[in-house]
């Protein structure tokens, strides 16, 4: 195709829920009354919540225009960096919504759950197969919940051995959340400063580390897309002085079978199933964060834990040294299964996966590389991190850039992330991409390096085409109005 | 393989590109002795026709509704979920988008939100909403922490009636850190018994559920009253059933100062326990202690009406030190469902149902109740609470298993003192036939 992505279309106003319906409208059929009222005491008697009564097509209609507001995978190319925006197999869906698993009860008797547990128990395994970590929990909800129940297993482990360690190490390449997921577990969150190259240096962390220090977090590959190569010494050091090491595993897609993560001395890794294993990511969730351990570690995962017992699987409660519980169930049995699903399907592809994420990532690096200032020009792992700078004397920053993508049909990278580069643009195309995107996408990029230099302005006034122009987020954050 | 787009040539030519002689080139920045010496070992990839059996499979013996009645809540609960609900959710726009950290182009989700937050506000009496998170029992351990940072205090006391499972989730929130929590027992109505509250010092808050675990519907006016006594606590109230607020009064008439819980019943299936969706609301002078995402109203450069993500100071995006909580992600979609619910529900919906909830379990009640099982507590209840058994019932429910009725929740694991007693449960998905059935087996 020649002519570029977006364009304009018909985009239709729809208001607020509440300033639609009319009072005794129903949206749906309720059941048969089939059983006299019971009366209650008008003291615990409410009025009812002041919902609006809305027809079905009314409702139907509400969202089907507000759906189309929005941009998706499904929509176009979604290069957010470290988000891991691949695409979401159908088949998936249609395997969560069977109601043997769709409709099941979380304390239904094992004799009643037992595909469930299978399902779970074998997707420990596969997990445990992928990061070469042998014991698992599906428990955690999100990748940060993943992140806090490692961090509780740090504190648990170091309880355990007698000593109550105060500080946990973390680079300035790792993850937002991580320094706050450290903090809840009443750690001090030391800050590691990254190399010239942006990975790790040994001295560094050989500097901080101590026997106060439970350990490091490290994401890695880290937040610059670059394999933290001095992993091996950085684990060295630390497990000298008895700490533990904690992998932000958000970064996966780029290595799955090609590193081994039990084998590079990672002691703890969480996973994001969302990203790494192909699941919706819905607007902000829900997610899934298995977390993965050695076998030294085992007894600190929360529980319950599924077990195989000859052709059978219960839940085990029994873990005198667990951390306990993090979900009031088992966590999102419905993205653990579509993960599954995602695993079932692809097998060893999954390196293939990987392969692809990478080269697709290293492709958009060098075909970038000179319209765009490249901070760190190495190769990449399956994201790579532009910045403003060539554009900044025309004044056009990366919000600009961002902004005048949407213009051209993709939703915009990942900007000002990670904080350790200025202006920074992080791009993800992940595998999932064809070639002829990734050139429509390098030539949307570079005819906005051109407009940038020709005419700033056309970059100031963007987007032009979404229902919305530029929003005013001070305004919204000043006198917040979070509701109607 | 399906979902991978590349052939032979387009990889050679990336290659030429990139400057790899392969795709194992690729990798180079990585050193040896950190590279996978062995292939994983994974099952061979299935196709689409063969992962449907194997699912099918594994599925068939679930004890699912509506094949299996299932007399069972708990904090889990068989609603009836309208098909435009599961139908719009499953437009993509909604569901393959993320964080809508781009507002321009994510107005569909960041306008559900901003609905959201309001139908939880209305439903809940509150004045502020977050945009979700994960689910009850992690809501609850999040009210209780962010009540320790604007009380300035340690200690908060947990209601003996909140779910078991919750108060476990809370328990391992606050191992490593030095606040303690103690637990107000149940009184002999099956309510919270508020009358050594004195003698617990000084409380950041006191958390409660209602309806309680065991289907109680608390006293929650004179609840708010008793812990306002001291006015630094904060009340809490949490909840496993939202829709019981179609009928009850809300906690924010009763003074409540946090309000969160487990909002699956609307509109979200049961799945095995997850995902849910962690409703979280609080009073205006709280807003900025609050944990999770919140989504604000704005206008755009022309002034039309536009909505953001807002208030992120507070999370991790700026002082990644200094973040309140460690929440990211959110339970959007299943935010996104209960939006639809609601609307699909209106006001005059959700009392009806809410009603029949009631009326259908009060029906079962005093079904029993008639075949001399009387029920454990005197305080009304919503659509579950507990009845004792003679002995000798677990045998009977063993059995009933076989004909697929699951005849309630024993609660003798949870409640060593309550070894006799079940918590059953009656939904609209379960009928008068339903209902009679039961009733006839264990009589039998």
């Amino acid at each position: 195709m020649k002519e570029k992505m977006g364009t304009t279309g018909l985009i239709f106003n729809e208001p607020l829920l509440w300033e639609k319906g009319s009072p005794g409208r129903k949206g749906l059929s309720l059941p048969r009354r089939d059983v006299a009222e019971a009366p209650l005491d008008d003291a615990l008697t409410g009025d009812g919540p002041d919902f609006p009564d809305l027809s079905e097509l009314d409702v139907v209609r509400h969202f089907t225009r507000l759906s189309q507001w929005n941009f998706g995978v499904d929509s176009g190319m979604y290069p957010l960096g470290s988000c891991t925006m691949k695409y979401n197999p159908r088949t998936n869906e249609r395997q969560a919504s069977i109601p043997g698993f769709a409709n099941a009860h979380p304390l239904l008797p094992p004799s009643l759950c037992q595909g469930a547990l299978a399902l779970m128990y074998d997707l420990q395994g596969y997990l445990a197969e992928i990061t070469g970590l042998p014991a698992v929990t599906l428990q955690p909800a999100a990748g940060a919940h993943g992140e806090l129940t490692g961090m509780l297993i740090f504190a648990a482990y170091h309880k355990h051995k007698g000593k109550v360690r105060t500080r946990v190490l973390i680079p300035d390449t790792a993850h937002g959340t991580n320094p706050a997921s450290a903090t809840l577990c009443g750690f001090t969150a030391v800050p590691v400063k990254s190399g010239a190259d942006g990975v790790l240096r040994p001295e560094s962390v050989a500097e901080l580390m101590d026997e106060d220090t439970a350990g490091i977090m490290v994401t890695n590959p880290n937040t610059l897309g670059l394999f933290e190569k001095n992993i091996r010494q950085v684990a060295a050091i630390v497990h000298e002085k008895g700490g533990l090491i904690y992998c932000d595993g958000a970064n996966m897609n780029a290595i799955m079978g090609i590193v081994n993560i039990g084998d590079i001395g990672v002691d703890v890794l969480h996973l994001n199933l969302h990203k790494t294993f192909s699941t919706p990511h819905g607007g902000g969730g829900p997610g899934a964060g298995p977390v993965c351990v050695t076998r030294q570690l085992e007894p600190f995962l929360p529980i319950p834990r599924v077990v195989k017992e000859g052709n059978s699987y219960r839940l085990d409660e029994d873990g005198p040294l667990s951390v306990g519980k993090v979900h009031a169930f088992f966590g999102n049995f419905g993205i653990l299964l579509r993960a599954c699903c995602y695993i079932l399907s692809m097998g060893n592809h999954l390196k293939q996966a990987s392969q692809y994420a990478v080269l697709n990532a290293n492709y958009i690096k060098e075909s970038l590389k000179g319209h765009y200032h490249l901070p760190y020009d190495q190769p990449c792992m399956h994201e790579c991190v532009f910045t403003d700078k060539l554009q900044q004397e025309h004044h056009v920053a990366t919000l600009d850039i961002a902004k005048r993508l949407m213009d051209h049909g993709f939703h915009p990278p990942t900007i000002y992330f990670p904080l350790v580069v200025s202006g920074a643009i992080m791009i993800e195309p992940t595998e999932t991409e064809s070639k002829e995107t990734l050139d429509q996408f390098i030539d949307a990029m570079k005819q906005i390096a051109r407009e940038a230099r020709q005419c700033p302005d056309c970059l100031h006034e963007s987007p032009q085409f979404p229902k919305v122009r530029r929003l005013d987020e001070t305004a919204a954050a000043r006198k917040p109005c979070l509701r109607g | 393989m399906r979902y991978l787009p590349h052939t032979r040539e387009d990889i050679e030519q990336m290659l030429q590109v990139v400057g790899a002689t392969d795709l194992d080139a690729l990798f180079s920045s990585i050193p040896d002795d950190c590279l996978r010496k062995k292939e994983m070992n994974l099952p061979e990839p299935l196709t689409e026709w063969e992962l449907n059996g194997h699912m099918d499979h594994l599925a068939a013996g679930m004890g699912a509704s509506p094949a299996c009645k299932v007399f069972m809540g708990a904090g889990s609960y068989n609603h009836y979920i309208p098909e435009i609900t599961r139908q719009l959710l499953l437009r993509s726009e909604f569901f393959t988008a993320y964080t809508p950290y781009q507002p321009e182009i994510s107005q569909g989700t960041l306008q559900t939100i901003f609905e959201y937050q309001t139908l939880v506000c209305r439903l809940l009496g509150m004045d502020v909403a977050n945009a979700s998170m994960y689910d009850g029992a992690s809501g609850l351990a999040e009210a209780l922490l962010m009540a320790i940072r604007v009380s300035h205090r340690k200690k908060v006391a947990v209601s003996r009636a909140v779910h078991p499972l919750y108060r476990k989730v809370v328990e391992t929130y606050f191992a490593p850190t030095d606040y303690e929590v103690v637990e107000l027992p149940v009184g002999v109505d099956g309510r919270t018994d508020f009358s050594g509250l004195k003698d617990l010092g000084e409380l950041a808050c006191v958390a409660l559920q209602s309806p309680n675990f065991f289907g109680c519907i608390e006293d929650l006016e004179s609840a708010g009253k008793a812990i306002h006594a001291d006015k630094k606590t904060l009340f809490v109230t949490a909840f496993s059933e939202p829709l019981a607020y179609g009928l009850l009064k809300n906690p924010g008439v009763c003074g409540a100062d946090i309000v969160c819980g487990e909002g699956q019943s609307f509109g979200i299936p049961q799945s095995f326990g997850g995902p849910g969706l962690g409703m979280f609301a609080a009073r205006q002078p709280y807003v900025r202690a609050m944990p999770g995402r919140l989504v604000g109203k704005t206008v755009d450069r022309d002034g039309k009406t536009g909505f953001v993500l807002t208030l992120a100071t507070r999370e991790q995006h700026i002082r990644r030190e200094k973040a309140t909580s460690n929440i990211c992600s959110n339970q959007g979609l299943c935010a996104t469902a209960s939006t639809m619910y609601m609307a699909a529900m209106g006001g005059t919906g959700i009392r009806e149902l809410s009603r029949l909830n009631r009326d259908r379990a009060e029906y079962l009640k005093a079904s029993l109740a008639g075949a001399g099982y009387a029920s454990a507590f005197t305080a009304p209840t919503f659509n579950e609470f507990v009845v004792r058994f003679p002995e000798g019932f677990s045998d009977t429910w063993q059995a009933l298993l076989k004909k697929k009725i699951v005849a309630g929740l024993h609660l003798a694991p949870w409640y060593p003192e309550l070894s006799d007693c079940w918590l059953m449960c009656v939904t609209e998905a379960i009928d008068k036939n339903d209902i009679d059935g039961l009733v006839k087996e264990v009589t039998r």
